[in-house]
């Protein structure tokens, strides 16, 4: 009974997410969403696993990396390289994409994360850039030309591994582990003193990271026909950090809900090719002059559901608190 | 206490930034269940004697041992799970955490569930962080701030900000208890109960205290033996009488004497 009432919460998103899953496979099905929809819905899913990968990194640990675009193509010519040139199937690739990428973050985050701060950004930013250029120079993946890359990537895969991607990042947050990282984020030093290993969870919050932002990396390529080292430059790590400090470092809807909106906002905003990143610019600074912690501070979704009970809880303790 | 083998045990430590000798040859023993205190005027190194006890900076010369254990150049993660813990002059505790969640993660070093397991949300992992939880709470209870456990730890007040900073150094589960000033900021009446907490906590969970202290009257009222620091080295060691009436502790207090 305890056990459900814990859990009830986790069960209602998973059927809601199911639902959401069922209603589009079945408009993609009945032709009712068109081919715009339907890209524009992919590409929305891929930011939503980059920027909920990123969030774990920078939000939840602290730690300010902005090479994320370099995990992500270390994903997406992976899994290029498995179907393309190995003829290996998608699944096969989706998964090296995801272990090749989170082997880079090993090898990157070792040494890199003994940085702090700043020096930190840059070590990353110079990452996301050896990636790109290390590309361009690679001739058995085309070089500056790019690859071309068959179509494969389905909307029951999109589903199944932005669902992944969220459910993992919010077990592990929501656990000891995350807690441990967030102590990082809050005070390194006295997360050390508290005895936590520090370097371990760093390590670890950027392996899981860059793991799904490698999965994006595979359903990109298998999504757009071609892949380009200049589709992975470090415009694109920006974007990433946009989605996380607009939704509010530290919240994981909030990351999800900027990447979506801002997906949506770039989208629309293609049809006007010669103003577009003024606008989308323009949002992204009224954003943070009327919200500067983010759309969503550091709250979740769903404490707006719980924010009844616990304002009923919190008069309990008041009352509590004024009698004593 | 027949065995006289001390708990804790600096010999001879020191340690030098640069050209700077800021600590040296400082020898001092704990033994198992003593309150003792470290005092000393502004900049003579306590803080600094603190942070190699707990592996914040290494020695450049001596020993540190805890049991007998040499504790010399292991990362503060590994020497807080060996059994020392401590809190902190300005305090630093995780500000965006709720107070439960604070002491919750000093609770971690003792949590036996793994990632996978919290991420598959296997058995395992509820069981552990139902324990944690009930400890968590049950530090909470013990220093009054239960009632608190929802707020975020930054919103407290300020006498409740240290006295969750000591609760949680203690769900750490040390042997030895490193207090860096802990009245610093308080008035007369909320030192007078902090002290009393102190006193009970060292007889319920059978610790060994060192503490910083710049009130010389509390600290003579509580402490058991009491080591005095200045310009880095120890310049007197002994009871509170013996120390209050020691020539070189006197000057190092008041000044020297115009003759």
């Amino acid at each position: 009974m305890a056990t459900w009432k814990r859990t009830r919460g986790f069960w209602v998103s998973v059927i809601l997410a199911f639902a959401f899953f069922a209603v589009v496979e079945w408009l993609i099905a009945s032709g009712t969403l068109n081919v715009f929809y339907v890209n524009t819905l992919f590409f929305m899913a891929i930011n939503v696993m980059l920027a909920a990968s990123l969030h774990l990194i920078i939000g939840i640990t602290g730690q300010f990396s902005i090479g994320h675009a370099g995990f992500f193509a270390v994903g997406a010519y992976a899994s290029a390289v498995m179907t393309m040139k190995l003829q290996l199937p998608f699944a096969v690739g989706v998964l090296t994409a995801g272990v090749a990428a989170a082997l880079a973050g090993l090898i990157i985050g070792v040494p890199s994360l003994r940085l702090k701060g700043d020096y930190l950004a840059i070590a990353t930013l110079g990452f996301g850039e050896i990636v790109r250029i290390a590309l361009l120079n690679i001739d058995y993946v085309g070089g500056a030309s790019g690859m071309t890359v068959t179509h494969m990537t389905t909307w029951p895969w999109v589903f199944a591994c932005l669902f992944a991607t969220i459910l993992v990042i919010a077990n592990f947050t929501n656990s000891t582990h995350g807690r441990a990282c967030i102590s990082i984020r809050e005070d390194e030093i006295a997360a050390d003193a508290m005895g936590i290993n520090t370097t371990y969870y760093k390590v670890a919050a950027f392996v899981i990271g860059s793991f799904f932002a490698g999965i994006a990396g595979a359903l990109y390529a298998h999504h757009f026909y071609i892949i380009q080292p200049s589709n992975f430059g470090f415009l694109k790590s920006f974007d990433i950090l946009i989605f996380v400090v607009l939704g509010g470092l530290g919240s994981l809807s909030g990351a999800v809900v900027a990447a979506v909106l801002l997906t949506i906002v770039s989208t629309f905003l293609q049809n006007y090719p010669e103003t577009r990143m003024i606008i989308y610019s323009i949002v992204l600074i009224l954003v943070m002059l009327y919200r500067p912690t983010g759309l969503m501070g550091t709250k979740e979704l769903s404490s707006l559901f719980k924010w009844r009970k616990a304002a009923q809880g919190g008069m309990n303790h008041g009352g509590k608190n004024t009698v004593a | 206490m027949a065995a006289k083998t001390p708990l804790l045990k600096a010999e001879n430590v020191g340690i030098q930034f640069g050209g700077l000798k800021a600590l040296s040859g400082v020898t001092m023993e704990l033994y198992q269940g003593e309150l003792v205190g470290l005092i000393g005027p502004n900049g003579a190194g306590k803080t600094t004697l603190f942070n190699l006890l707990t592996g914040v900076y290494v020695p450049t010369d001596g020993r540190i041992m805890l049991d007998s254990e040499t504790l010399n150049g292991l990362p503060p993660y590994k020497i807080t799970r060996k059994g020392i813990s401590r809190t902190f002059q300005n305090i630093r505790l995780f500000g965006e955490l709720s107070v439960l969640d604070n002491v919750k993660v000093a609770y971690h070093a003792h949590a036996r569930h793994s990632i996978a397991s919290s991420i598959l949300r296997l058995p395992s992992h509820f069981r552990g962080e139902k324990e944690m939880e009930e400890k968590a709470i049950e530090f909470l209870n013990i220093f009054q701030l239960d009632g608190v456990m929802h707020e975020k730890a930054k919103n407290l007040p300020y006498g409740q900000q240290r006295r969750l900073e000591i609760a949680r150094a203690l769900a750490a589960q040390p042997k030895v208890l490193l207090l860096d000033e802990p009245a610093a900021g308080m008035n007369p009446q909320e030192t007078k109960e902090l002290m009393k907490l102190i006193a009970f906590i060292r007889q319920r969970f059978a610790l060994t205290i060192l503490l910083i202290e710049h009130d010389m009257s509390l600290v003579m009222g509580i402490c058991e033996r009491i080591y005095v620091l200045d310009h880095g080295q120890l310049i007197a060691e002994g009871t509170p009488e013996q120390v209050r009436s020691n020539p070189k502790v006197i000057e190092a207090y008041l000044g020297e004497e115009v003759s």
